[in-house]
């Protein structure tokens, strides 16, 4: 469980070109749900996904993460959660790589070398041999029918084939939490379906799902649980499906 | 001047390594300064960063120094051919009044710059940066050891002659001759061996404690630092004499060399590896209590007083074994 | 403990990936780099080998030498000290040497001449360094003239021409008999140019030098220690000079390497932003760094040390033969003995490795505190 309280992220503090993208921000994710994020673009979408997946941390306000565990912190959770607003990065990054599986917008994978070394990035530094992450990322890329492109470069992938790329790139260090960036903004509709279609098995699987975009496919899905409307760095609705 | 490459590079390295750390203290101080540990600003988040640049210089700078000081003694070593009288490393440091204690501060560095790394390493196993004070802190000490170490080098090098006459180890290392080591080699042999052994059985004790039971880490770091000194110090005044089997050779660069199977480097990284972690286990233990390092310290200092101990243990394997192994008595 | 030997397998793997696929800059960054420690590495192996030479010509010297000082300057010396020197204690034998330079006007060249203790030429007869033979142009069997000290020539015929492979110690050199030496330079009798002694312990050296020195005022013993350490300061001048000179090169490496490391194109960039973003922490990206700067500089080195080990060792250093020659016409030309240990190796990496290191440092932190969701909004 993700909770935020009275997030606010600013950009810039103190120069002219200040710019506050998330204000005031009150949110509980709620765990093995899926919850889409719905709002036109510079709503703060965007940077609000990167508080929660902990990619990033607020100039103030707090979030505290509920039955996460992670190596440092001591056992046993406290009643409260444990705060991780002012994190070192550090930390910040071991939590995400252990907790977070991240889909961006523009899908990020590194050009120049396969789809099969980009689905084993995430991998690498924890410590795990590589065989061991070789063979994870091979059964990965099976379920998403990607094994014949294991050894092509992405640079010649198409762009559904990219996606499912990206896909099976979080879920490398299987995290409890997907979190997807405008996940259809190149896709086709066809696509588009099965992407949630893939985000409907993850939720099955017991993943907690958000997803932020301004598409009717995804926000209009019966498998999302709870829409959050926002619209110029606030949350103006929240709306919760059966 | 001698204007030998070993020297061109021995005092690149020294200015290298004394601008790093110089820089890497200023910074240090600048983070203290304006360091808000619970703020999401910008500014924090960039000096966080900044702490990267800090304990990646601090080591590099280690590397270096332990280099460097290799390559200071070999230069001696190499060096002596160019003194009268000198037949070793230890002639060639004895030229000017400058060679000994330039030697002291390379390694007093050495011992400083890896116990801040051992430091460095619990702060960040914290989550709220807990010992970031007690490391820029000691960052201020270690700068200036080492920069004066580098205006001591120099200072030795360019006062180098090549016709003076100087005193070999023969009569450096000689009962006879005052200076500090005249009072070392004059140390009795057998008093010192006893004192060795005593020394090294307490601290191989409250390591064994300290390591099973996690009480008397004071205790056992204060041991471990006097066992450097007196392992030192037993070294050169009746181990060596074994190495050698001659009764008056008292020269500790000699077991560097080729003849006594370089057994010299084991032994000294023997004694600054155990004295490093030995000290850097005894550093941690006012952050034990901390609340973020509650699990990771105590881990942390099992780990150093283990590898303390094992090294003070090879050390002592190696010196008894050439001890017992040898015809040669020192009147033991 | 595997994690921590793995962790750095994984990301050196990605480092390898990193640096072929940004083949342009790192090869001219290898290529400068293999360049400057080629240079400094057969600066290095150079001197040192010839110090190494030296060192071993002399191994067969006297362990004094006593000459006779006359207002200062070098005088020939009475042969009955001689007599008096071997008494004392501790000398095991004492040898008149007679020798001398001479001048070749026609061809500008100096030579030595000298009347070895045994193997003597035959009277009318010389032995030659191939110095000599190439400067003169002559073969065995032919003449060979010199101007005698009363201005008449002498006629001698060259009987032996000394091997190539001597050259280093016999390339001036020519050997004659008694009798000629003496119509070349009309040296007084009982008279001879210097004394060898010979000391029974080495240790004792400085002890039998005094002892000449205060029962012959007037002479002047040279050590063999101290002849040795003239030779290593001159090596140690001349290389000194050209570090100096290459210091100039290596600054301008620094300042190479430096901008090659900051100049972050856009592709790296994004790339550490999305490293970042999956998970990286900076001490990792500080790792691939630190992997890619290290497989480069081991490469270099590498290339470097054994190509300037060819170069001095088979080709005999020829860029440096003309800086180093000095003002000898004679210069002899030799195969150096290959000598390289592992302290000159560890003098070169401080001299190479070190300083690229240092100017990367900055550049390296910088590129990896790239922020993490500048990868989102790419």
């Amino acid at each position: 469980m993700i909770e935020l309280t009275d997030v606010t992220k600013t950009f810039n503090a103190g120069l002219e070109s200040r710019f506050t993208a998330v204000d005031g921000v009150s949110l509980a994710i709620e765990p093995g749900k899926v919850t889409v994020l719905k709002g036109p673009s510079g709503s703060g979408k965007t940077t609000l996904l990167s508080l929660i997946g902990c990619m990033s941390r607020p100039t103030s306000g707090r979030i505290t993460l509920r039955g996460m565990r992670t190596g440092f912190l001591p056992d046993g959770d406290p009643p409260a959660g444990f705060d991780i607003s002012s994190l070192p990065e550090r930390f910040l990054t071991e939590i995400r790589r252990t907790g977070f599986g991240f889909i961006f917008q523009q899908f990020g994978l590194v050009k120049g070398i396969t789809a099969l070394e980009n689905v084993m990035l995430p991998a690498y530094p924890a410590g795990e041999d590589m065989s061991g992450i070789r063979n994870r990322a091979i059964g990965l890329m099976g379920l998403f029918d990607l094994n014949r492109h294991a050894d092509a470069k992405v640079d010649w992938l198409s762009g559904g084939e990219l996606q499912r790329v990206a896909i099976a790139r979080a879920l490398i260090n299987d995290p409890s939490t997907i979190i997807a960036d405008e996940p259809t903004a190149h896709l086709d509709s066809k696509l588009s379906r099965e992407f949630m279609e893939v985000a409907g098995r993850l939720n099955q699987d017991g993943k907690t799902v958000i997803i932020a975009s301004h598409d009717p496919i995804v926000f209009d899905s019966p498998l999302v649980d709870t829409v959050v409307e926002m619209r110029d760095g606030r949350v103006t609705a929240t709306e919760k499906r059966a | 001047m001698i204007q030998h490459p070993a020297v061109i590079a021995l005092t690149a390295s020294s200015v290298a390594v004394s601008l790093m750390l110089l820089y890497a203290g200023w910074y240090g101080m600048k983070i203290l300064r304006d360091w808000e540990p619970g703020s999401g600003s910008e500014r924090q988040l960039w000096l966080e960063r900044r702490t990267y640049l800090v304990s990646t210089l601090v080591g590099y700078a280690l590397v270096f120094q332990i280099l460097s000081l290799l390559l200071y003694i070999y230069t001696a070593d190499e060096l002596h051919s160019l003194f009268t009288g000198a037949m070793c490393a230890a002639g060639t440091l004895n030229a000017d009044g400058y060679g000994y204690p330039t030697l002291a501060l390379k390694v007093a560095g050495c011992i400083l710059a890896g116990v801040w790394l051992v430091i460095n390493h619990a702060d960040t196993r914290g989550y709220d940066y807990p010992l970031i004070k007690v490391k820029y802190a000691l960052l201020a000490l270690l700068a200036p050891v080492v920069v004066v170490e580098a205006y001591l080098q120099f200072k030795f090098f360019s006062g180098l002659k090549g016709d003076l006459i100087t005193s070999c180890c023969g009569s450096l290392f000689s009962s006879d001759r005052p200076g500090i080591a005249g009072d070392i080699a004059g140390l009795p042999p057998g008093a010192m061996l006893y004192a060795f052994y005593a020394v090294a059985a307490m601290t191989f004790i409250a390591g064994l404690v300290f390591y099973m039971e996690g009480r008397g880490g004071y205790l056992f770091s204060l041991l471990s630092a006097i066992l450097f000194l007196a392992g030192a110090a037993a070294l050169i005044s009746s181990f060596c004499l074994y190495f050698y089997e001659l009764p008056t050779h008292h020269c500790p660069f000699c077991i560097l060399q080729r003849e006594y199977g370089y057994a010299g480097y084991a032994l000294y990284a023997a004694l600054l590896g155990g004295v490093v972690a030995g000290t850097g286990a005894g550093a941690l233990m006012p952050s034990r209590k901390k609340g973020s390092l509650l699990k990771a310290v105590p881990a942390l200092q099992r780990r150093l007083a283990g590898a303390a101990l094992l090294c003070y243990l090879v050390f002592t394997l190696i010196v008894t074994y050439r001890m017992l192994s040898t015809p040669f008595t020192a009147g033991v | 403990m595997n994690a921590p030997v793995n962790r750095h397998r994984n990301i050196l793997d990605f480092a390898l990936s990193s640096l072929i696929r940004r083949k342009a800059k790192n090869l001219s960054l290898l290529f400068v780099y293999t360049l400057i420690v080629f240079v400094i590495a057969s600066l290095i192996f150079f001197v040192h080998a010839l110090k190494r030479e030296a060192a071993l010509l002399l191994e067969g010297a006297p362990g004094i030498v006593v000459q006779k000082m006359m207002a200062g300057r070098h005088d020939l010396i009475p042969v009955e000290y001689a007599r008096e020197v071997e008494k004392m204690r501790g000398v095991r034998k004492v040898t008149p040497r007679y020798w001398g330079y001479y001048y070749d006007r026609a061809f500008g060249a100096n030579y030595t001449l000298m009347v070895p203790e045994a193997g003597r030429p035959r009277p009318g007869s010389v032995f030659i360094g191939s110095g000599v033979a190439e400067n003169q142009r002559v073969k065995a069997g032919d003449f060979i003239t010199f101007g005698a000290h009363d201005g008449l020539p002498l006629l001698l015929t060259v009987e032996r021409i000394f091997p190539a492979e001597s050259e280093l110690v016999a390339a001036d050199l020519v050997l004659m008999d008694m009798p000629d030496f003496q119509s070349m330079f009309g040296m007084p009798e009982g008279r001879a140019t210097d004394l060898a002694v010979t000391v029974a312990n080495p240790r004792e050296l400085a002890t039998v030098a005094r002892k000449v020195a205060g029962r012959f005022p007037d002479s002047r013993p040279i050590m063999k220690s101290e002849i040795l350490r003239t030779y290593d300061a001159i090596f140690d001048w001349r290389g000194g000079m050209m570090v100096v000179v290459l210091g100039v090169a290596l600054i301008s490496f620094i300042i190479f390497a430096w901008d090659k490391a900051t100049g972050l194109s856009a592709d790296e960039r994004r790339e550490i932003g999305i490293l970042k973003s999956v998970g990286w922490e900076t001490s990792d990206v500080l790792l691939l760094k630190f992997w890619e700067g290290a497989v480069i500089s081991m490469t270099a080195f590498l290339a470097g040390v054994l190509l300037a080990y060819g170069h001095v060792f088979f080709f005999s250093a020829a860029l440096f033969a003309h800086a180093l020659k000095g003002w000898s016409v004679l210069y002899p030309e030799f195969r150096l003995v290959p000598a390289a240990d592992g302290y000159q190796l560890s003098v070169l990496f401080f001299l190479s490795v070190l300083p690229y290191t240092v100017a990367t440092i900055v550049p390296a932190w910088l590129a990896a505190t790239v922020d993490p969701d500048a990868a989102m909004r790419s």
